[in-house]
């Protein structure tokens, strides 16, 4: 592992300071200039997050910085490997096609300054800047001011409408959200306590399998799952993501609920490489399993469209946590390296990009129709093929059908049950796709049906944004083509690979 | 040792009594109470500049903060049934915390023996940094980056807490107006307190670079007097979409992100600073940082605007 | 026993002292309280370490010293969200709960 900076390791500055900076400048200048500011951000970070990939794929190593050139115990490091390049680069592309739909309904109209696109333009970017501050971290007290970043930027888009519902949802989300933080900060000075820094790649050589190491863990991955929703600690997520704005809930399901999943993956796969975990592992995967089942089956019985996609992401959430009982290869402890380990990832982003798709078609019926009940969708099929398309495909993703990221990603994990001799995960995975797809066929079903009367739509909805959620769409779709073995971009600087594998 | 087991008990005691207390405001009062004995425990285990911290923010302005708060929530209070939860509830919850603390315990007993440190290296690279406290210097040099993102952390809650305020009177002005009573005691204290309140958080703040202190703790007494003019008349709260006020908020982090960028330039890494210089650039820093924070504070406490802007 | 043993103790009781009372109290401004409860618990352990650290002439570790500083400023920003959304919910509906929650 390269001990210095790497070349090119700014970028991985840029790819927070840009979006903070656009932040900042927007709450000085105010009003109208917001938006401006946004899109002048989004293509700058997305070519930052392009070069970032690039970089790490050239030379097939991690991407390092020290800010302020202060070597870790002491100071802070970044560190970007093919997974954070992988997860930038979505964020990226989520971020960008969400600023594009949700211009015209937070678009700033000339006059005084206007509550919901400053705050709407202001909190992307945030959330963008933390993101990526998550996905580069290498040092555990960074990744907690990284997170409550987050946090801060997501709760305020749950509550955008100012509605008595989505209040109480955006204080129970930020409930929930504090109460992982406090256990996530416990964790980390049981480390620092026992091994005297806080930096990942340090801790990595320093943790041995004692009683200290495994209760820090076991407590900052409860405070994860907390933020992650996985079962039981869920019941914030439906009304909040329901409850946000189109373009928020996109990508608070996309991504915002993806990130603490990701630290749960560095401290289990990077903090802790080696230390036994076979049955923690299978609670984790109980706990996702149990998620994938529930979100399923009570997604079936909603009667709201926002409210079934966002116990549908509840389900998605659980197809994640198969990765930590699965992606542990016994012989070779090399986890990366495992069909697994892609398939885990490749579920986070490809559900990213169908999810995303999903909430803003739901969006832009909901603001056609004036409400979003499903028995009342007749008829919107004809009036909005598009939309319903696009639907249509996140949907696939989600059954796990092809072609489809979702249907790779879940095969991938079926053929990682199956070799692991542990097919009951393949049982839980083929019934939440079978779930999955009652509910996507419900929902169709219904949009595809006729009007008993001739629909009346409140409000044309521009082709813009239409094709912005079929392009997120078929992002999802093209995800299926990634071939059906362990993906090399995912192995790239990881630390297990290192050790044993000659390149 | 026994002052010491005594100021444990003592804390223990106060913050039962607030999870006990029935009356919300009685148990805010506790709560305040809990934080200053926690600044003395601070003190107890040599970290002046925390103890000051907590006292200032932890316990007073977020005492004010949880003061106010229950005040206007009383009629809540007092519609809301007095929801006792079953006994059976109660012994097993008791049960639950009883393990929690118990598991910690024995963590704590368990930490390993010498303790590892990184004071000799905070020391050892002190001298780059031209500063005298060790404490600021972890915070303004070695994890810079930390403090950075934190003025950005209340930069944002701040704008979510102003996203609360309805539409009508969004840029418009926090919380209710505030008479000045001439003879007024509050309006008395107020005059008393505000200008030496002010002398006060500006030493501290200047003092932080060679002895406990710092822009924190300076910004928060400075924050606690600017909402003490304000609740006793003397000054009306801003409107929020004034300009001279969002470039006040912004100028901290700003100036933090620009010479931590010229520090790339200059010295060859973000938030890096040029060895001769280096006090003079932290100082650079911390003068509108200290600013920001102070002003980003007391809008946190005067809440979302309420009352529609002039213009 | 060291006194930073002695708090890091103490730092233990003050955390099960705190989730208690988050489990017993319904209404949100008090689960506020004892999240704040919880958090000094945790910040004091954060000290205790610190204490175990002291060493190159100085009383503690400072590099625990200054993320509890972090953590403070943070905390006390997440208070003033969590208390202004509630004062928020109560205008909006009069009642300070949040109904069913856990």
């Amino acid at each position: 592992m390269p001990s210095s900076a790497t070349a090119g390791g700014f970028l991985l500055v840029l790819a927070i300071v840009l979006p903070v900076a656009g932040a900042l400048l927007s709450l000085a200048l105010g009003g109208r200039y917001a938006e401006r500011i946004a899109f002048i951000v989004m293509p700058a970070g997305l070519a930052v997050s392009i070069a970032i990939l690039v970089s790490v794929w050239r030379t097939h190593n991690a991407l390092q910085y020290f800010v302020g050139n202060w070597y870790p115990p002491l100071g802070v490091a970044f560190r970007a490997d093919g997974l954070s390049a992988a997860m930038m680069v979505t964020a990226a592309l989520l971020i960008c096609g969400i600023g594009l739909f949700a211009r015209e309904q937070f678009f700033a109209q000339p006059g005084p300054e206007q509550r919901a696109p400053l705050v709407f333009w202001i909190l992307l970017l945030a959330v963008w800047a933390s993101l990526n501050a998550v996905f580069i971290g290498s040092d555990l007290f960074n990744l907690y001011v990284a997170l409550e970043l987050l946090t801060f930027a997501a709760v305020p888009l749950v509550s955008l409408d100012g509605r008595a519902e989505t209040l109480a949802a955006a204080l129970r989300y930020l409930l929930f959200a504090l109460f992982g933080s406090i256990l996530y900060l416990l964790g980390a000075v049981l480390l620092y306590g026992a091994y005297g820094t806080l930096d990942i790649t340090l801790l990595s050589g320093r943790v041995r399998a004692e009683p200290i190491a495994w209760t820090a863990i076991s407590v900052m991955t409860a405070g994860l799952l907390a933020k992650a929703a996985l079962y039981p600690l869920h019941l914030w997520l439906p009304p909040a993501h329901a409850g946000a704005p189109a373009p928020a809930s996109a990508i608070l399901s996309g991504l915002v609920v993806k990130a603490p999943f990701f630290l749960v993956v560095r401290l289990w796969f990077d903090v802790m490489p080696r230390l036994p975990e076979h049955a923690a592992a299978q609670v984790l995967g109980t706990l996702g399993a149990m998620a994938i089942i529930f979100g399923s089956i009570v997604a079936l019985r909603q009667e709201r469209l926002k409210l079934l996609i966002a116990y549908s992401t509840v389900a998605q959430i659980g197809y994640l946590f198969l990765i930590f009982p699965l992606a542990v290869n016994p012989e070779t402890s090399h986890s990366s390296s495992t069909v697994t380990w892609t398939g885990g990832i490749l579920q986070a982003v490809s559900h990213a990009f169908a999810k995303a798709a999903m909430f803003m078609a739901a969006g832009l019926i909901a603001e056609a129709l004036g409400h979003d009940r499903i028995a009342g969708l007749a008829g919107i099929g004809r009036a909005l093929p598009i939309t319903v398309f696009a639907f249509g495909l996140g949907g696939l993703s989600l059954m796990g059908l092809p072609p489809s990221g979702g249907f790779v990603a879940k095969a991938m994990l079926l053929t990682g049950a199956v070799a692991a001799g542990q097919w009951w995960w393949a049982v839980i995975i083929l019934t939440g796709g079978l779930l999955a797809g009652g509910y996507i066929f419900l929902v169709l079903a219904r949009t595809l049906a006729d009007a008993s009367e001739p629909l009346a739509l409140l409000s044309s909805i521009s082709l813009g944004r239409q094709t912005v959620v079929v392009a997120l769409a078929l992002c999802a779709v093209l995800l299926g083509f990634v071939p059906l073995r362990p993906l090399e971009l995912l192995q790239i600087g990881r630390p297990d690979v290192a050790i044993g594998a000659v390149r | 040792m026994a002052f010491d087991i005594g100021l444990a008990l003592l804390v223990l005691g106060v913050g039962a009594w607030t999870v006990a207390a029935r009356d919300t405001f009685a148990a805010v009062v506790g709560f305040v109470a809990y934080g200053l004995l926690l600044a003395l425990l601070w003190v107890r285990l040599a970290a002046p500049d925390v103890a000051l911290t907590e006292a200032a923010l932890g316990s007073g302005l977020t005492g004010g903060l949880l003061v106010s708060a229950s005040t206007r929530l009383r009629r809540a209070e007092t519609r809301a049934v007095d929801e006792r939860q079953p006994a059976s509830l109660r012994l097993a919850a008791a049960v639950l915390c009883t393990l929690v603390s118990a598991g910690v315990a024995a963590i704590v007993l368990l930490l390993p023996e010498p303790a590892p440190t990184l004071a000799p290296q905070a020391m050892v690279n002190m001298a780059a940094t031209g500063l005298g406290n060790p404490v600021t210097a972890v915070l303004m040099a070695y994890r810079a980056i930390d403090t950075l993102l934190e003025t950005v952390v209340l930069l944002l809650a701040l704008v979510g807490i102003w996203s609360l305020a309805p539409d009508r009177v969004w840029g418009g002005v926090p919380g209710p107006r505030h008479q000045a009573e001439p003879d007024g005691l509050l309006t008395f204290i107020a005059q008393l307190l505000v200008p030496v309140g002010i002398l006060v958080g500006i030493h501290i703040f200047w003092v932080g670079s060679v002895a406990p202190g710092g822009e924190f703790q300076g910004a928060t007494i400075l924050a606690a007097m600017w909402i003490l003019a304000m609740m006793a008349g003397l000054v009306d709260a801003p409107a929020v979409n004034r300009r001279w006020l969002r470039l006040m908020l912004v100028a901290g982090p700003a100036v933090f992100l620009t010479i931590g960028l010229t520090g790339f330039a200059v010295a060859g890494s973000f938030l890096a600073y040029p060895e001769p210089h280096a006090k003079l650039l932290i100082l650079m820093i911390e003068i509108p940082v200290t600013l920001s924070i102070a002003a980003t504070l007391a809008l946190l406490v005067a809440g979302p605007p309420e009352r529609a802007p002039g213009r | 026993m060291t006194e930073a043993t002695l708090y890091g103790l103490c730092s233990a009781a003050l955390v099960g002292v705190g989730l208690f009372g988050l489990i017993m109290h319904p209404q949100p401004l008090r689960k506020i309280l004892a999240f704040n409860l919880i958090g000094g618990g945790v910040f004091l352990l954060f000290g205790a370490v610190a204490r175990r650290g002291a060493a190159a002439g100085l009383g503690g570790d400072p590099v625990p010293q200054a993320l509890v500083i972090t953590g403070l400023v943070v905390a006390f920003a997440a208070t003033a969200l969590a208390v202004a959304l509630l004062l928020r919910l109560f205008q909006e509906t009069g009642r300070a709960t949040l109904g069913s929650d856990g």
